[in-house]
């Protein structure tokens, strides 16, 4: 099976759907990225894959023995509690200390290991945070958000880093991100997500795709293209998603 | 030796501070300190429904308190405005216990033991059990320890590793209340969160790890029973009070202390 599945899969916060009917999954060494605006429920997918929130409709399924490592959007380590690098790389899981300086060296970092988590720059905290998931030895790399407040550069780099681990180890890699231009270049599929699935496919695919210029008014049309959108699908969360949504591209197009 | 009541009292305070040290460093790190002082209130309704229903003391207050604790981790993690909600049931139920107590039938309740402890008294028994209770806290956290820490990081990080952050919690919330009917002989129900607190918040400047801190604090608390039972004994001042005080004497040093 996929190592995540998700199958009609609906998440409410009180009343209001969050995100509706989202069947996802994602397979074995992919790379697959989560574009959507704010508030279209990319974090609340994420939390919902984890399993810290449960669907209020559908089913979620993860592979059994599934080894997750997630970088989290934001990590804020309360400044009472004091934490050295090489102690938050043994959380949860207690690695030895050759393993966790031969992984602060492999994502770039070496010789941090010795300062407060609270000490390092923004690309040094997203590294050490991505040399933890690592270390657990991850069938999928869950990412939401991991450049934000870096620049450009570090951006790029950070993705470099992403890709060549794949290449290495064949982890899956499911991100979430704002980084358009960056991400999709280097993701097998696409899912443009706004409280459902709005289209999903190969990145040239869905950069094409009228769903996605609707969100993010790219690509040819530049500005124009925003709101060409054949029908407007109202993406706020005022109104029931009831009206029918093109699933495939080939229909959209 | 256990004759000599100080140095039963240092021992029971000691043997608290196993308990204190870790469970307070919890306490600090997820700003858990309002909760407990709700807990800590709620044993004094614990000690009146306890008197009045015939129970023993210890279980009545262990069985009150959990029931607050639970109550109120059941609110946090539904995002109410919390430090109000808390404020609320902190000096509500030391209200409600107070006049409880005032109202149960022939009570003979020392009320300034209650708020303020009665370390001086400590026997045997009560040795046993502030031991035995705080072994157990203590295991609970060594067992539980890295779960609790990433749990405490977050949600999601310790949901990915297989970790029921809600799980954890509740662990936390059982061992306070645990604590709190516990220590309640020592420093009373007033005092009990200024112990699990000052000690940790002491501890913090020394340390650079979790444990270290977690250790840094038992040790703090430790010094901060002997130094106060001393003290306490020199000066003629109530002990508890007089621990809460040394405690608040090594963390004003910690403050000045520069690395």
């Amino acid at each position: 099976m996929s190592l995540i599945e998700t199958h009609g899969m609906t998440v409410r916060y009180e009343a209001v759907p969050v995100l509706s009917n989202v069947d996802f999954a994602i397979e074995k060494g992919e790379i697959v990225t989560v574009v959507g605006p704010n508030g279209s429920g990319k974090s609340t997918l994420i939390k919902a894959l984890l399993g810290v929130l449960k669907p209020t409709a559908g089913t979620v399924r993860q592979a059994d023995g599934l080894r997750i490592g997630y970088v989290p959007q934001k990590l804020h380590i309360d400044p009472t509690l004091p934490m050295t690098v090489m102690r938050f790389l043994s959380l949860p899981h207690r690695h030895t200390e050759a393993e966790r300086i031969e992984m602060l060296a492999r994502v770039g970092v070496t010789g941090v290991g010795a300062r407060q988590m609270a000490d390092l720059s923004g690309g040094q905290f997203q590294r050490v945070l991505l040399a933890r998931a690592l270390l657990a030895k991850p069938d999928i790399l869950i990412l939401d958000e991991p450049t934000q407040g870096l620049d450009q550069p570090g951006i790029a780099g950070f993705y470099r880093l992403i890709e060549d681990v794949r290449a290495e180890t064949g982890v899956a890699v499911l991100l979430v991100s704002h980084d358009l231009h960056v991400v999709m270049s280097a993701s097998d599929r696409v899912i443009c997500l706004n409280g459902h699935i709005c289209c999903e496919g190969a990145p040239n695919v869905v950069s094409a795709a009228p769903e996605y210029r609707a969100l993010f008014g790219l690509g040819t049309g530049g500005t124009l293209a925003l709101y060409q959108h054949a029908h407007d699908h109202g993406h706020d969360h005022d109104h029931d998603h009831v009206h029918h949504h093109p699933p495939a591209l080939d229909e959209a197009q | 030796m256990l004759d000599d009541f100080l140095i039963r009292a240092a021992l029971a305070g000691i043997g608290l501070s196993l308990a204190t040290g870790p469970l307070g460093a919890f306490v600090v790190w997820r700003r858990m300190a309002y909760f407990g002082d709700a807990t800590a209130h709620a044993a004094i309704l614990g000690v009146a429904l306890a008197v009045a229903s015939g129970l023993p003391v210890f279980l009545g207050t262990v069985l009150v308190a959990m029931g607050v604790a639970l109550a109120v981790s059941g609110l946090s993690w539904r995002g109410q405005a919390m430090d109000t909600v808390l404020g609320v049931l902190a000096h509500g139920a030391l209200a409600f216990g107070l006049v409880a107590i005032s109202l149960v039938p022939g009570a003979r309740v020392d009320l300034q033991a209650l708020l303020f402890g009665d370390i001086l008294t400590v026997g045997r028994a009560d040795l046993a059990v502030i031991w035995g209770g705080s072994l157990a806290v203590g295991l609970l956290l060594v067992w539980r320890w890295q779960a609790l820490l990433t749990a405490t990081l977050n949600d999601e990080l310790a949901a990915s590793a297989g970790i029921d952050p809600a799980r954890e919690r509740l662990g936390l919330t059982l061992a306070l209340a645990l604590v709190v009917a516990v220590a309640i002989k020592v420093v009373g129900a007033l005092l009990i969160a200024a112990l699990l607190i000052i000690p940790a918040a002491a501890a913090r400047r020394f340390t650079t790890t979790p444990e270290a801190m977690a250790l840094a604090a038992i040790g703090c608390g430790a010094l901060s029973s002997i130094g106060g039972l001393q003290a306490s004994l020199r000066f003629d001042t109530p002990a508890g009070p007089s621990i809460i005080a040394a405690a608040v004497v090594i963390y004003l040093i910690s403050v000045a202390y520069r690395r």
